[in-house]
């Protein structure tokens, strides 16, 4: 990680942890604040802002204009050639900034859960954190150098730990703002990334996947046929995370050549219906259906402009967020069933001293410590910019199917009280059965 | 953060493959069916080892790692690390052999874990057995009847132990015997009893289901009488620390055990995606619910296989920075344990009668595979630490 300033006279090998250390003489430390990057956003905030693009009701964004003709890309992150497991300073002070707002998301999660969205309050805290920082690169009005998926994964697992529906409705954006660091052209770049550093940042939103059984990344039925200068896109996308309140979506679509790609399409194109989607769980993100009738978006609005991008890579960063997802979640279940186990008496003792329990408690952990461990590796390998196909797909395949056997025993360990829904573990089972169908939201 | 093997140790990894390719494959069958057979090509190979050793951080074959002071706070890769990846690479060879090459019993790992200087010094060229187990006590090792009764400068040992790796083929073997069996586990201690001690004999050699060429014996001592110097660690009682200290060394040599398994893992999926190279591709990219029922299961596998492997060396890599990794052994243990279990049955079973037969290695692996989810500590005993452990209880409350 990089600084723009550094005012501190003390050099540590952490320059962020030096930069917030100067801060903090300021401000004060109560909760929230050890991360405040306000400041930081004070000075940095890009000033093409004010004369960036407009979210227009136009048919289409179009991306004109005369940028350098090459896109800023963050560099792989450097490692040493040890093993190693532990997050550097940076990392351990934005997971306890993150941590403390996640408790706030784990009182609030049964009410947003009913209500179907998150209110405005905890959005509102959630945006004072300015993640986008931690995302952008200097030259974009950010702070960042290199890659950082790793603290990036961490920032969603410990999202997920205070709830995994509000986890990906917070880092919807995030994911955009990734996806067009990572994929987009220097013009989409100087056009996008600065709304996400405003005061009041964009919303936007992947959709990748569609409603059919047996759902692949790799087989869409969403079309986009090239016509003139515009691409027509027509078919359904569900499980969008905060669709009704997107400025703009990246969609996924084949194109005539069977290539996969993804489009940059506004909210309020022409042939573009979002409707809210009650599903199973996820309720905080606010899923919802996309339907394209002729829609026509410019040919400049493929991500990554007429090259396009590796679409099978770019699957392969959303994956890495549900992985982190999951991880996070199923951390939750082990903490509450721990507690939940030693104090729940019957046949006059806690239900922990038995082995039929004990046992699920401790199957619980190794495979949340096998999903995590596959979570980070392919991470890692991914920050350092090696091929993680292979990890990735692995990771994936075992979060998903342990994650939901973990979500499962954790209602199972609460017997009838799990079944409730004055009880998180219920909400926990809902949530984690999307992590091995949804591709959507999440990219790192 | 790196999980990536560090370039330090692929040395060693090339080296240990090679030895298991070229040394332990080709005989693998040989020990296999002629069990008790005294594999005669392990002691070149283990002079060559006792070469290298003296000259290595770690030592190969995966006994004695004693940990080494870190204190300037700098992550490192070390000694538990090397071990590990030298281990799974040579049970990708084959996982009995390993057991048998002179020099590398567990009981070098109990030496070298709480003897002092003058036993280190004076057994450091022992090949040392373990012998634990008895008839009636495996699990519950503090329930042991074995006994040592002081007489002089000497120790008097009495009973019968079982399960006892290599415990005829090495010159020593480390005892666990209690002084006073009403004061229970702080009374527990361990003697080198050297081999040729009147009153110590090897009266069986068992016939096993797998790893038959590591040799398992049951040996009694009858009046037999140890040097007191032989007795490592304290002869005091001390009931406050109990068993811990004994209980130590499984820490250390947990994640080594789970490296066992994950080479065997590791041989019987490559060989069985060779065996079923033309009938499977796998892109590591169409979802799971796409793909046939036996790509869809060697997904699995691997991923079980790649998260067993990986917790065993953040097991090794907590060890060698001195956090504590009591927890983490266990998690490695149990995860490396099972899962190779089931993965070498389920690999007999994707090649069907040709990988149930002797043509091939993987019943063989399947029949082996089953003792590293026993020995070193049962999946159910690792269970029952790692609940302990994050459900604070003891041993009388969580039974």
């Amino acid at each position: 990680m990089a600084q723009k300033e550094n005012k501190s006279k003390k050099e540590t090998k952490y320059p962020l942890a030096a930069y917030f250390e100067y801060y903090n003489q300021f401000l004060d430390s109560s909760i929230g604040k050890a991360l405040n990057l306000r400041k930081i956003s004070e000075r940095f905030v890009y000033e093409g802002t004010k004369n960036g693009i407009k979210i227009s009701n136009a048919a289409s964004k179009v991306f004109k204009g005369s940028g350098n003709g090459k896109a800023v890309r963050l560099d792989p992150g450097t490692n040493s050639d040890l093993f190693d497991l532990s997050y550097n300073e940076d990392q351990l002070m934005i997971q306890q900034t993150i941590e403390q707002f996640a408790v706030k998301m784990r009182n609030a999660a049964e009410k947003i859960d009913d209500a179907f969205s998150i209110n405005e309050e905890l959005w509102n805290d959630f945006n004072e954190l300015q993640l986008s920082f931690l995302q952008v690169p200097e030259s974009l009005g950010g702070i960042m150098k290199d890659k950082s998926t790793v603290t990036q994964m961490m920032m969603v697992e410990t999202l997920a730990h205070g709830d995994l529906g509000q986890a990906l409705a917070f880092f919807t954006r995030h994911s955009v703002l990734n996806a067009i660091i990572n994929w987009g052209t220097d013009i989409q770049q100087t056009d996008l990334v600065p709304e996400f550093l405003q005061e009041q940042p964009v919303m936007a939103s992947i959709a990748i996947n569609e409603p059919t059984p047996l759902f692949s990344p790799y087989e869409l039925s969403t079309t986009a046929e090239k016509e003139g200068t515009e691409y027509i896109l027509n078919g359904k996308k569900n499980m969008v995370p905060l669709g009704e309140t997107c400025s703009y979506f990246l969609v996924a679509g084949k194109t005539k050549n069977n290539t996969n790609q993804l489009f940059i399409v506004n909210k309020e194109s022409k042939g573009l219906t979002v409707t809210l989607e009650r599903s199973m769980g996820l309720n905080a993100a606010q899923l919802c259906e996309l339907n394209f009738e002729n829609v026509k978006v410019h040919e400049t609005a493929i991500l990554g402009g007429n090259d396009g991008i590796n679409y099978n890579e770019f699957i392969n960063y959303c994956k890495l967020g549900w992985c982190a997802l999951a991880v996070g979640c199923c951390q939750a279940v082990l903490d509450y069933v721990i507690p939940y186990a030693n104090d729940r008496f019957a046949f006059g003792e806690p239900i922990s001293h038995r082995q039929a329990v004990a046992f699920m408690i401790a199957d619980i952990k190794i495979e949340l410590e096998s999903m995590r461990i596959l979570t980070q590796r392919a991470v890692s390998k991914a920050e350092q910019g090696l091929d993680f196909e292979k990890e990735v797909y692995l990771a994936h395949l075992l979060c998903s199917e342990k994650g939901m056997q973990i979500g499962s025993n954790g209602i199972q360990l609460l017997g009838g009280h799990g079944f409730i829904r004055d009880f998180p573990v219920e909400r926990w089972y809902r949530d984690l059965r999307a992590v091995s169908i949804a591709v959507n939201g999440l990219h790192l | 953060m790196n999980l990536e093997i560090p370039k330090k140790y692929k040395g060693i990894q090339n080296f240990a493959t090679i030895a298991a390719k070229t040394i332990f494959r080709p005989v693998s069958r040989k020990y296999d069916v002629g069990e008790h057979e005294y594999p005669v090509e392990l002691d070149l190979f283990a002079a060559g080892l006792n070469g290298m050793n003296d000259g290595s951080e770690g030592s190969l074959g995966g006994a004695a790692t004693k940990r080494e002071d870190v204190s300037d706070g700098q992550v490192r890769n070390g000694a538990n690390m090397a071990n590990c990846i030298n281990i799974q690479a040579m049970c990708y060879g084959d996982v009995g052999l390993l057991l048998s090459i002179p020099g590398q019993g567990l009981g070098n790992s109990a030496i070298s874990a709480v003897a002092n200087p003058e036993q280190l010094k004076r057994f450091s060229k022992s090949w040392a057995a373990m012998a634990i187990t008895e008839p009636n006590c495996g699990s519950d090792s503090s329930a042991i009847t074995t006994s040592a009764r002081k007489e002089g400068d000497f120790y008097v040992l009495n009973g019968e132990k079982i399960y006892v790796t290599s415990g005829e083929r090495a010159n020593a073997v480390v005892v666990w015997a209690t002084l006073d069996k009403a004061i229970g586990k702080a009374a527990i201690k361990s003697f080198v009893v050297e081999k040729g001690t009147p009153g110590m004999e090897v009266v069986r050699l068992e016939k096993k289901m797998g790893i038959r060429a590591s040799d398992t014996a049951a040996i009694v001592f009858t009046e037999c009488k140890v040097p007191a110097e032989n007795l490592l660690g304290s002869p005091d009682i001390d009931i406050k620390k109990g068993f811990g200290g004994v209980m130590e060394t499984f820490d250390n040599t947990r994640p080594f055990v789970a490296s066992m398994a994950n080479g065997v893992a590791e041989a019987a999926l490559e060989r069985t995606k060779q065996l079923l190279e033309d009938k499977i591709n796998l892109d590591y990219r169409t979802p799971i619910n796409n793909v046939k029922s036996v790509e869809a299961d060697l997904y699995r596998l691997e991923a079980e296989y790649e998260a067993a492997r990986l917790l065993t060396l953040k097991a090794a890599w907590m060890a060698d920075n001195r956090k504590p990794n009591s927890l983490d052994a266990s998690i490695c243990k149990a995860k490396a344990g099972r899962i190779t279990n089931q993965l070498t049955l389920k690999c007999v079973d994707l090649c069907s009668s040709l990988g149930y037969s002797y043509k091939e290695l993987i019943e063989k692996w399947a029949r082996d595979s089953k003792i590293l989810d026993i020995f070193e500590g049962t999946q159910q005993i690792q269970q029952l630490i790692i609940a302990r452990r994050l459900l604070n209880k003891s041993s009388s409350e969580l039974k």
